[in-house]
């Protein structure tokens, strides 16, 4: 992944891989709140997060710790996340 | 797209808000081999558990709890044998983490030392029942002792033999001024006259859900979990070996992996062996009547939940029972 990524198209990509990792029906990636809480409204729980991280991992090239999870809320806060790791590697 | 928010009302999502946020993660420890009774069905005898060595070192399970603390649990449930008969080890997980602790109430839990430590009292029907299964009635004994006692509940293991009579134990347990949780027997041993027929599950499950009515202020249970429990059933899916969540995390080689307890593991008392599961490895797991085992299979599967208010109510329930059972949250 570039880190130039736009952060918009950055928040659409990490949409598109919690609808598909996750089998989310009834939504898309437009339409996916980018401040829905993942665990409190979506009821994500830790091993829903791992499967998402793994790919995460893949597609942008961070390492992200398990004890990371409790900033990964939403989809603002993984794009920030995924940002900020980035821009320190 | 349905969110917790769009299926609960203002009072339900508080009683949401309470436990989203406690991410138990538990593990289960035999505390010794040993037990002071022998029961007729108990899975650590009829699998052979008990046969595994004993570590006898004290300064050897403090190094062992604190790493299993680092390692991230912050339930401890401690099961033997009988974890009474080594009160010591016991204390060391106790002042370590939060920690219950399950006996057959034989011996009473000194609350000088375990003021506050939730204690699971086990109990597997009336008079009759108990000297059949277990050699004595233990019950009167675990009465006297733990009568009037807030942090002490029995796990009362209805036995086929019990269907059309558990409201006198009940009534008994609630007397005593205790609190009940209801599971069935798995008939481990295959002991005559204790299987569970399609009928005597059915007519068992009404019985329950009666209680709960009868018994509000002591019976701690929810009807989706009698259902659960009783059909073996849960989302249209069935329990067994492919759903179960309550396997040790390292012996997990299902594929696909199911919705599991993270990091669970149940440790033998040599502090090095572990087993597969929260009961026993030679189970047939499409027959086990593990209560927590069925509660925990709703607790980790919340999205399947989110279909409908009545759905995600009934995750809710189940999730406060197990909180209260292992005192996360107030009865």
């Amino acid at each position: 992944m570039s880190s130039g990524m736009d952060a918009n198209a950055l928040m659409t990509r990490i949409a598109e891989i919690i609808i598909f990792e996750l089998k989310l029906e009834d939504i898309t990636p437009e339409t996916f709140s980018c401040d829905l809480d993942l665990v409190d409204e979506l009821g994500v729980d830790s091993m829903d997060l791992a499967t998402v991280v793994l790919v995460l991992q893949d597609e942008f090239g961070v390492m992200i710790d398990e004890d990371d999870y409790p900033q990964l809320g939403s989809i603002r806060k993984i794009a920030e996340y995924i940002q900020h790791k980035l821009e320190n590697t | 797209m349905k969110t917790v928010s769009s299926l609960l009302d203002a009072a339900w999502h508080e009683r949401y808000r309470k436990i989203s946020t406690l991410n138990i993660r538990s593990s289960i420890y035999d505390v010794t081999n040993r037990c002071n009774l022998r029961c007729k069905g108990c899975f650590f005898y009829s699998s052979n558990e008990h046969l595994v060595a004993e570590e006898m070192d004290p300064a050897k399970w403090k190094a062992f709890v604190r790493r299993e603390k680092e390692r991230g649990v912050n339930l401890a449930i401690l099961i033997g044998g009988e974890p009474t008969l080594e009160l010591d080890r016991v204390e060391i997980f106790y002042r370590t983490m939060p920690t219950y602790c399950a006996t057959n109430g034989q011996i009473k839990v000194p609350r000088d030392r375990f003021p506050d430590m939730m204690v699971g009292i086990s109990l597997w029907g009336n008079e009759e029942d108990e000297k059949k299964l277990r050699g004595k009635n233990t019950f009167a004994v675990s009465l006297n002792n733990y009568e009037g006692d807030p942090n002490a509940y029995y796990l009362y293991t209805i036995t086929p033999n019990q269907v059309g009579r558990i409201e006198p134990v009940i009534r008994k347990i609630a007397d005593g001024g205790l609190k009940v949780h209801m599971q069935l027997l798995t008939n481990d041993e295959e002991v005559e006259g204790f299987s569970w027929t399609d009928d005597k599950l059915a007519a068992i499950r009404v019985e329950m859900d009666a209680m709960l009515e009868s018994y509000p202020q002591a019976v701690i249970s929810c009807k989706y979990y009698h259902e659960v429990l009783t059909t073996g059933k849960m989302l249209g899916r069935s329990f067994g070996w492919s759903e179960c969540p309550s396997v040790t995390e390292s012996m997990d080689h299902r594929h696909p992996q199911p919705k599991r307890l993270i990091r669970f593991i149940r440790w033998a008392s040599d502090l090095k062996t572990t087993h597969r599961c929260c009961t026993s490895a030679t189970r047939d797991c499409s027959k086990c009547k593990d209560g927590a085992a069925h509660m925990s299979w709703v607790m980790v599967n919340k999205r399947g939940h989110l279909d409908s208010t009545r759905d995600l109510q009934n995750w809710i329930e189940v999730y406060e029972i197990f909180a209260k059972l292992y005192r996360f949250i107030p009865w």
